[in-house]
């Protein structure tokens, strides 16, 4: 299967903190892969960096070919966030914030209305779609998020954290919508919750102080570790990569 | 132009949709012309008879338009909306064209509000009127370049103490709208000249008895405050951008 993202050297220094250091990854057409690090491991600024909202100090990326340094506006044609945080417009509608999603990728009219009643079909979004965004339960909002995300037909989606915060339903509901995306298009995927990786990605990196410990399967981490639980390999990595 | 116009609507339907917007942005400056006109019925004073108050009214609502664009622009900021938006191929120009440009017809509309209540409480229609309503538009420029400066620096609780109560106040105490700043000193008086509210104010006032000379002596002063906040609040804006 051919990469989707190739990181080359990628590094970052924020004044006497290096953030990222020297990253090297290739991950793969249509994979789910998980970033997992404890705080300050250098996850979000590298999602930053492949996104376009942060520039890196050196090293450089391929998104699907394009160059995260001097191809920053294709980059942007091809992905999609989901952000941490609730990442939606509080007094216009579901149907609005897909709209304007729509809007600012440049779709005709056309396509919105086909691209808006493809992401209420697919996520149910139908009893809720005149409602205020601002009215919406967390789960929904973030289920929102990510149809807001995918609604632009994104090669690459960037999911941070997408189910922090949510009960147990919801969270089992999120990530039955995440496994579905599993083979259409690429997913990085950021989270804290070890289960979560474990259950949903393809790959997982580990990452600590901006440097990359591992890079495999959760089978592949159990095995290199020893241990049977993904979240004792997990701890078991993060201290043996102690620096 | 089409994906900027698509921000834009949102950044109306977000400011529309806000009842505060409403309350105080549309419903304030009737209240006062409603209030200040009933005292003026009652104890005639030259500065609150309706040709000379609603001018002052009508620019001292624009202050309100500072408070709300702000208060968007950083609620943006602090969610992750805006994150998420700078993922899309939006550029920079977009982000400022469309938080600048809805607000400019609110401040038009809030203007005819104004002058139709006007002519309700005795104040004679000519074409001056119109001028004045659309000359409105230059110290709009103004206040929204305040607002999206205010919403590009800091965050929404400051917006809130800055723009919602400094503002305001110094918008209203070096104006001239509802005394003369004379009364108060020549020191007073220089700082009030100095500054670009007295200015918009008398602006109108000039547009709306039609004296272009006179208008013509203050519009530079709104202009020239116009677009040095205007660049000021583009390069923070741009500054912020980045550090996000």
């Amino acid at each position: 299967m051919a990469n989707t993202i190739e990181i080359r050297k990628l590094t970052k220094d924020y004044k006497d903190i290096r953030a990222v250091d020297n990253l090297d990854l290739e991950i793969r057409e249509g994979e789910l892969f998980s970033l997992l690090g404890v705080n300050g491991a250098g996850k979000t600024t590298t999602i930053k960096m492949l996104c376009g909202i942060t520039k890196p100090t050196s090293g450089d990326a391929l998104l699907n070919g394009y160059s995260i340094i001097s191809q920053e506006a294709q980059v942007k044609q091809i992905i999609a966030v989901s952000p941490q945080e609730t990442a939606v417009a509080p007094n216009l509608s579901v149907e609005e914030n897909l709209h304007l999603m729509c809007g600012v990728h440049g779709f005709d009219k056309q396509k919105t209305t086909e691209q808006t009643e493809l992401m209420i079909k697919q996520f149910n979004l139908e009893k809720i779609r005149a409602k205020k965004a601002c009215k919406l339960s967390g789960g929904w909002q973030r289920r929102l998020s990510i149809a807001m995300a995918l609604i632009s037909e994104p090669k690459i989606l960037f999911l941070d954290e997408p189910t922090l915060g949510l009960d147990v339903i919801a969270r089992s509901e999120l990530w039955d919508t995440i496994r579905s995306l599993k083979g259409k298009i690429t997913v990085i995927l950021t989270t804290h919750y070890m289960e979560e990786a474990e259950e949903l990605s393809d790959r997982i990196a580990i990452m600590k102080d901006g440097h990359l410990l591992i890079c495999a399967t959760a089978r592949e981490i159990k095995a290199a570790t020893g241990e049977e639980k993904f979240e004792n390999a997990f701890i078991s990595i993060i201290k043996g990569g102690a620096r | 132009m089409k994906r900027m116009l698509a921000f834009a609507n949102r950044t109306m339907k977000e400011i529309l949709r806000d009842p505060l917007t409403l309350g105080f942005g549309l419903g304030f400056p009737i209240i006062l012309l409603l209030l200040l006109s009933l005292i003026q019925a009652n104890i005639p004073v030259e500065m609150f008879e309706i040709t000379h108050l609603t001018p002052g009214v009508t620019v001292f609502g624009l202050s309100f338009m500072t408070l709300f664009s702000a208060q968007l622009i950083s609620k943006d900021r602090e969610s992750s909306l805006l994150t998420r938006l700078y993922t899309t191929p939006l550029r920079a120009s977009d982000f400022i064209l469309g938080y600048l440009l809805p607000i400019l017809p609110i401040c038009l509309a809030q203007a005819v509000i104004c002058y139709v209540l006007a002519l309700v409480l005795g104040m004679q229609f000519n074409m001056n009127m119109i001028w004045a309503i659309l000359m409105i538009l230059v110290p709009s420029l103004f206040y929204v370049a305040l607002g999206l400066l205010c919403g590009s620096a800091l965050n929404s609780k400051q917006v809130g103490g800055i723009c919602g109560a400094l503002l305001t106040n110094v918008s209203a105490w070096l104006s001239g709208i509802w005394f003369d700043v004379d009364m108060l000193g020549s020191a007073f008086k220089k700082i009030a000249n100095a500054l670009p509210f007295i200015h918009a104010v008398e602006l109108e006032r000039a547009m709306v008895i039609g004296d272009m000379a006179q208008a013509m002596s203050h519009i530079w002063w709104v202009v020239g405050y116009a677009v040095v906040f205007a660049a000021i609040a583009v390069y923070v804006f741009l500054r912020q951008m980045k550090r996000q």
